[in-house]
């Protein structure tokens, strides 16, 4: 057995093993995240919000997946078809495929690369083409603009995502979130974090993050009072089903990165009780609380206001950001309180 | 150049505002929830609610209406059409009492107009059917209401009476 799991069809086993796993787990957890949304926004609203199908309505996620993947897929006459089919897909198979680097203990990730800031970058910069080629495929008109918003949207905020992303790698000193994560630990547990040396990028990071997953102020793209769904208009069943999931996904893969990057990852806040995933998880599920918070407390944005806070505050905030906590770094200032590079300074 | 207001800045770039609101949301997300859990639970009728018709007998079973046609006359949506004859018994009494409920607005005059509570709008309102014929209502499923009813319409209309 162990001489099996050494050889290269060993190891492609195993992997497939633990992405199976995973993967069920993530949805699994999905659907009653969709659900814990759906009632988080009730609850705001003063409703109950859905409690009918099952206990508490916990199985509500699943009757509605049921009923997506029933109903029947209506391709437009004048759709490019297989751009249109594909669309979804691409949304979709990028959303997860990011969860591949995201460690949930030590050495708990399916791939720990050193690279993994750049390889989660690239691929949540790459979802913008599913929502692109979803609002072009679709030959009509109100999901064309809301795919041209959201192409906008979603690379202006990249860019300030991506240099708070540097802030932290200028203090850890690598891309891989193991190492992020480790560099945060110490003995003050909770003040040993990021979230303090990086105070204000967390809530421009957080914020950004809402924008980046197009949701709720910044949900744009699929602004309903203006443009009926934005680029899901035309969409119906698995494929819309595939978007949605795609978007959650999103959702909490920034959870997650929140979590790593700002929050320490799988450590444990107070000083004297055990690392471990379910640190990882509860803080997870915190911010995904805050997400749906945010969702039901604030109005949407207007487009100009959108463009005009992520290019003329977030980018010039985060890139003084940058230059100042180089300086920091590189000078260790307060006994390298922004320093602590894993791989020398 | 335009002087900066510090303090909007100020609190713009602290998110205030945000704070604000989600401090409100929470205040909501812990208050107790407004839902009635419909065909489970109904909120309360008024005792004026107008909701479906029906006919009325005096507790001895004979029938109330008395085929004056005051309600066919003052129907706004012209809903109700009455037909009457002499009983064998010499009383004037109704041989056709139509309510064509898809035309009816349900304003409640056919129940101001009634000299003898004859007519009335119960508290029913879930008699949804599945076409309109259904909906057209003669005198038999009228009557067949108010015996249904019959609780329900009587107590409204005593509780009601002070006001009139």
């Amino acid at each position: 057995m162990a001489d099996f799991l050494q050889s290269n069809l060993g190891i492609l086993v195993l992997v497939v093993a633990q992405i199976l796993l995973f993967v069920t787990i993530l949805f699994v957890s999905l659907a009653f995240l969709m659900y814990a949304d759906r009632k988080v926004w009730a609850a705001v609203q003063m409703r109950k919000g859905p409690n009918v199908v099952g206990a508490f309505g916990l199985l509500q996620s699943f009757a509605d997946f049921l009923k997506y993947i029933a109903k029947e897929i209506v391709v437009p006459a004048g759709a490019d078809r297989a751009v249109f089919l594909l669309a979804p897909m691409i949304s979709f198979v990028l959303a997860v495929i990011a969860w591949a680097v995201i460690p949930f203990g030590d050495g708990w990730a399916i791939a720990d690369l050193n690279v993994a800031i750049l390889y989660v970058f690239a691929m949540s910069s790459l979802e913008v083409y599913g929502v692109i080629m979803g609002g072009w495929a679709s030959n009509s008109k109100y999901p064309f603009l809301g795919s041209l918003r959201s192409a906008a949207q979603m690379i202006s905020y990249e860019v300030s995502i991506g240099l708070i992303i540097i802030g932290v790698v200028i203090s850890t000193g690598s891309l891989n979130f193991t190492d992020i994560v480790r560099a945060q630990d110490g003995s003050f547990g909770f003040f040993n974090w990021y979230w303090l040396p990086h105070l204000p990028m967390v809530f421009l990071f957080f914020i950004s993050a809402l924008a980046e997953t197009n949701r709720p102020p910044f949900d744009l793209p699929e602004a309903e009072s203006e443009l009926v769904a934005g680029y899901q208009v035309e969409y119906s069943s698995t494929p819309f089903l595939l978007y949605m999931m795609g978007e959650l996904v999103a959702i909490v893969l920034m959870c997650a990165l929140v979590t790593l990057l700002f929050f320490g990852g799988w450590l444990s806040p107070i000083p004297g009780l055990p690392d471990g995933v379910l640190w990882m998880v509860l803080k997870m599920c915190f911010f995904f609380f805050i997400f749906a918070m945010v969702k039901a407390i604030v109005p949407r944005y207007r487009y100009d206001q959108l463009m005009r806070i992520g290019w003329k505050v977030f980018l010039p905030m985060s890139l003084g950001w940058v230059v100042l906590i180089s300086f920091l770094a590189k000078f260790e200032v307060l006994g390298g309180f922004w320093a602590r590079w894993a791989i020398g300074g | 150049m335009t002087a900066i207001d510090w303090k909007r800045a100020g609190k713009y770039f602290l998110l205030l505002d945000m704070l604000k609101g989600f401090q409100l949301g929470m205040k909501y997300f812990l208050a107790p929830k407004a839902t009635v859990n419909y065909p489970h639970e109904k909120g309360p009728l008024s005792p004026r609610f107008r909701g479906e018709h029906a006919l009325r007998r005096y507790p001895n079973g004979e029938e109330r209406c008395i085929a004056c046609k005051l309600c066919e006359a003052i129907c706004p949506a012209q809903a109700i059409v009455i037909d009457a004859e002499p009983r064998a018994d010499g009383s004037r009494r109704t041989t056709r009492y139509d309510i064509d409920m898809t035309k009816c607005i349900y304003c409640g005059f056919c129940q101001e107009a009634c000299p003898v509570d004859a007519i009335v709008e119960g508290p029913n309102f879930e008699f949804t059917a599945e076409n309109r014929e259904q909906l057209f209502y003669n005198k038999e499923k009228l009557l067949e209401n108010g015996e249904r009813w019959e609780a329900e319409i009587a107590r409204s209309i005593e509780l009601d009476a002070p006001y009139r």
